[in-house]
């Protein structure tokens, strides 16, 4: 088993620049109790959970570092560091046997391990981050003093438009660009014939996308192995324990909605108005004022309505009457039929498509002519106002909401539009269109229970 | 749509609408053009990339597994075949001439040949190399040109494509490092750009994401108003589009689109400012001045107290009018299919032809050739009885542009690579067999 050990203090400070970060190239061979095997898993399940809060929340990095250090001193950490390591290695090896088993948890799953590895990664101290660099066998060379002097204006340019003082003690390392993506991405190295310019602390993004690329590999073959032999195995003892385990965070991804909430079309228009979330609502208006909506638009409305009961003949009768306005009944037939029955798994690979959540709605991108998104990141505020004007928000709630879109909390900004509509208070927070649309049905279902006479 | 746009329609060649074939005669002069002018052995030459030598490093089958889609259009209805795949540069041609496709699309390179993928499990089929691809549409900048909109350009909004072209281009070359790359006229209103290295066809989905936010600079929907945002310096990349290329092209652009005289117009401009008070106080000034551009570029640069928050505001500007806007979504994807260069753009007959990087500006989107025109030349030459008559029209200059400055380097570095590749493996064979 190989795992990195920084040097150890003896009555050290406390300060936690000790800890060891573990890569978790393979499977231990420590023994441990079945009780541990539990236990230790929902613990660190605890630490993922609150990551994936966090950043749905769109906490900036330094709350995020901060997040991190409490949930793992909370839920991990124990006193003696040889007994906190043992405890890493083991949930994370026990979750991934819980998370390779499906793709969407083994992508949640990946995405949040990640995240923790980044985070734990830039609070440990130069060397420790060193010789993590060191058994991830990176050589990317030091960058030489004689290429540096050729360079070193774009480098302050670059450094500088990313608030960051370079001087010229940075140590700059040459590295492929195919590496740093991230920061390619987001412009935030000087690249030059092929090659990024990473200054030291940019390393995080380079150690992370190994890291990365190690645990998704090691992901799709302990699938393999589980599904093979292990599952069979261990149908006694370790199966039912991992199926319990893989229950307990997961969020409804409200692919396939209940028998009874399936909605026809006469209600649409209804349910649009009192129980659509506003990135739906705009896309549901601009396709009956257009009768078009170009592509990444189609695909999270359609997939919307598909999570919220509408069934596949409906739809097709629902795009057909808008696009037919536009481009005619047969254009329809011809080119966009087909795939909305793709999204139904009716077509293609028939991959049954799951409505998108926040995040992803969130992080799109939309250009020229789009209407997909999220209003409360993608619309200018004169636009977002008037959008929620038009939901009947005002006053106080207004500014409520503009404050949390100020502060970049979409989300929360849309859990307060569902409040100051529905004259209620939503526990939950939305993480998902289908989610307030479910929540807005509760509520308005319930109150209708509420006004019949009772027997 | 106005004078300007009947200015250009003087000239001869302009297409007009009772000269762009369709149905019928669309088929016919496509035929013609399949049979006589459509440069089968370069394409091919190009996307096998090497393997067709007989060097024992060659992969003879690597042709055979790109994916091209053929869509042919009849006049009841309109087919889309995907998956269509050939051995070679024969095959290839067999097939596009009894086909008479209205337009061929070019994929990935898979796993396995594509006509054969039922054959495999659903994970044994995967596209593995892939050009990088870019695609600039100018209707994607119809709330910034007044001149046109829509499908059409004219010679005062194309220098958007030329800029976007430049700004590209060299960043791929001197950023990114990679050197084989092919510009292609769409047809009608915008220009593809196939990135051909081999560094380039292998990167991965991620990595050709990263490349396209890259050059995402403009961003936002129909209802964000503000889509170009710098919130401090500018990096290298930015920096020297902006000098190199977009700083002076608003320059024109601000008189050939009279931006500064029509209130709209410069009312979008004084949007971008986000500060109340410089805005009025500009409207104010500004009502019966006429050098305003001038006045506002002073007023936002004086870096009074007043303008500290809008160092960057004239970058902004600038580059909400002129960087490219490039279609985020085909540089991402590794099977997006995109339409192969030589095709005849069915809405206008034109040629999709290769454009010089070089020599961008003075590329003339209004005299590229059109099939009608390059039959027409063929029959004079026939007429007259010269000899290899394709070479004496219009496409022979596109032709000979594609063949040196592309497919020429582009082979040679291939067959290069191929050399050292399997000179490496035989190396390693060798070095493993020594007991």
């Amino acid at each position: 088993m190989e795992i990195v050990r920084s040097q150890r203090r003896n009555g050290s400070d406390g300060s936690g620049s000790a800890a060891s970060l573990p890569l978790y190239k393979s499977a231990p061979s420590i023994e441990f109790r079945l009780e541990e095997f539990g236990q230790y898993a929902i613990d660190r399940l605890r630490v993922l959970q609150a990551i994936s809060d966090g950043l749905s929340r769109g906490k900036k990095p330094k709350e995020m570092e901060n997040l991190v250090s409490e949930q793992w001193r909370a839920n991990m950490k124990h006193q003696d560091a040889d007994k906190t390591l043992r405890k890493d290695i083991i949930s994370h090896f026990v979750l991934r046997l819980v998370y390779c088993r499906e793709e969407e948890m083994r992508r949640w799953f990946l995405s949040m391990e990640t995240a923790l590895f980044r985070y734990r990664f830039r609070l440990q101290n130069a060397e420790a981050q060193k010789s993590i660099m060191n058994e991830l066998q990176l050589q990317y060379n030091v960058l030489g003093n004689a290429e540096y002097e050729t360079i070193k204006d774009k480098l302050t340019e670059a450094a500088r438009s990313v608030n960051f003082t370079s001087n010229p003690e940075t140590v700059f390392y040459k590295v492929p660009f195919e590496d740093v993506p991230e920061l390619v991405a987001s412009r935030r190295v000087f690249i030059l014939k092929g090659f990024a310019f990473v200054p030291r602390n940019q390393v995080v993004s380079l150690v992370c996308t190994i890291f990365r690329s190690n645990i998704s590999k090691a992901l799709a073959l302990t699938n393999r192995k589980w599904r093979a032999m292990i599952q069979d195995q261990e149908k006694d003892r370790i199966a039912p324990m991992v199926e319990a385990l893989g229950n307990v965070y997961l969020g409804p991804d409200y692919s396939k909605p209940k028998d009874c909430a399936e909605i026809s079309l006469k209600d649409i228009n209804q349910l649009a108005s009192t129980s659509f979330p506003l990135c739906m609502r705009h896309l549901f208006g601009k396709l009956r004022e257009d009768h078009h909506l170009k592509h990444q638009g189609r695909m999270q409305l359609g997939l919307f309505l598909k999570g919220v009961g509408l069934k596949l003949e409906d739809a097709l009768a629902f795009w057909r009457a808008e696009f037919s306005q536009k481009v005619g009944a047969e254009r329809f037939d011809k080119e966009y039929a087909y795939s909305i029955r793709h999204n139904y798994g009716k077509e293609g690979k028939r991959t049954d498509y799951t409505p998108y959540s926040c995040q992803k709605i969130i992080m799109s991108t939309p250009s020229t002519g789009d209407h997909h998104g999220c209003p409360y990141r993608h619309f200018s505020e004169e636009n977002l106002r008037a959008a929620l004007n038009k939901m009947g928000v005002g006053g106080r709630a207004m500014d409520d909401i503009m404050d949390k879109v100020r502060n970049r909390h979409y989300q929360l900004a849309c859990t307060l539009t569902f409040e100051a509509t529905h004259g209620t208070s939503c526990e939950t927070g939305i993480n998902h269109p289908n989610q307030y649309f479910v929540e807005s049905r509760k509520f308005f279902e319930s109150k209708n229970k509420q006004s019949q006479p009772t027997a | 749509m106005t004078k300007e746009k009947e200015e250009h329609r003087e000239d001869p060649m302009q297409i007009d609408s009772n000269r762009v074939p369709t149905g019928s005669l669309l088929t016919d002069y496509l035929r013609i053009y399949y049979g006589k002018f459509f440069p089968y052995t370069d394409m091919f030459k190009w996307l096998a990339y090497g393997n067709d030598g007989k060097h024992p490093g060659c992969d003879s089958s690597y042709f055979g597994r790109r994916e091209f889609s053929f869509t042919i259009k009849s006049d009841r209805d309109e087919v889309y075949l995907r998956f269509q795949s050939f051995f070679n540069a024969s095959e290839m041609e067999t097939s596009i001439k009894a086909k008479c496709p209205t337009k061929i699309d070019i994929g990935a390179v898979y796993t396995v040949d594509p006509a054969k993928r039922h054959a495999y499990a659903q994970s044994g089929f995967n596209p593995i190399e892939r050009e990088l691809v870019f695609d600039i549409d100018i209707s994607d900048y119809d709330d910034v040109r007044y001149c046109c909109s829509g499908a059409d350009t004219c010679l005062n909004c194309w220098p958007l494509m030329t800029i976007a072209i430049k700004v590209i281009d060299t960043a791929l070359r001197e950023d990114f490092g990679f050197s084989h790359i092919l510009w292609v006229y769409s047809g009608r209103r915008g220009v593809h750009c196939w990135v051909c290295d081999s560094r380039a066809r292998r990167l991965s989905k991620e990595q050709r994401s990263a490349i396209a936010d890259y050059f995402h600079v403009y961003k936002g929907g129909e209802n964000s108003l503000k889509k170009v945002t710098f919130s401090g310096p500018l990096h290298p990349f930015l920096a020297r589009a902006y000098t190199d290329a977009l700083k002076n092209e608003f320059e024109k652009w601000v008189s050939t689109q009279k931006l500064f005289e029509h209130e709209e117009r410069f009312h979008k401009i004084l949007q971008l400012i986000p500060d109340e008070s410089v805005v009025s106080e500009l409207a104010e000034k500004w009502q019966g001045n006429s050098v305003r551009w001038e006045h506002l570029k002073h007023m936002l640069q004086s870096g009074s107290k007043k303008t500290q928050g809008l160092r960057r505001c004239i970058e902004e500007i600038v580059f909400s009018y002129t960087y490219p806007r490039l279609d985020i979504q085909v540089t991402k994807g590794m099977n997006h299919l995109l339409k192969a260069p030589f095709c005849v753009h069915p809405g206008t007959g034109r040629i999709c032809i290769p454009i010089d990087p070089k020599k961008c500006e003075e590329f003339d989107p209004t005299s590229v050739p059109t099939v009608a025109q390059l039959i027409e030349e063929l029959n004079a030459n026939a007429s007259i009885g010269a000899d290899n008559y394709v070479e004496k029209t219009s496409l022979a200059a596109s032709v000979h542009l594609f063949r040196t400055c592309f497919l020429e380097p582009l082979i040679k570095t291939c067959k290069d690579e191929l050399e050292n590749a399997y000179n490496t493996m035989m190396q390693q064979t060798k070095d493993s067999l020594n007991w």
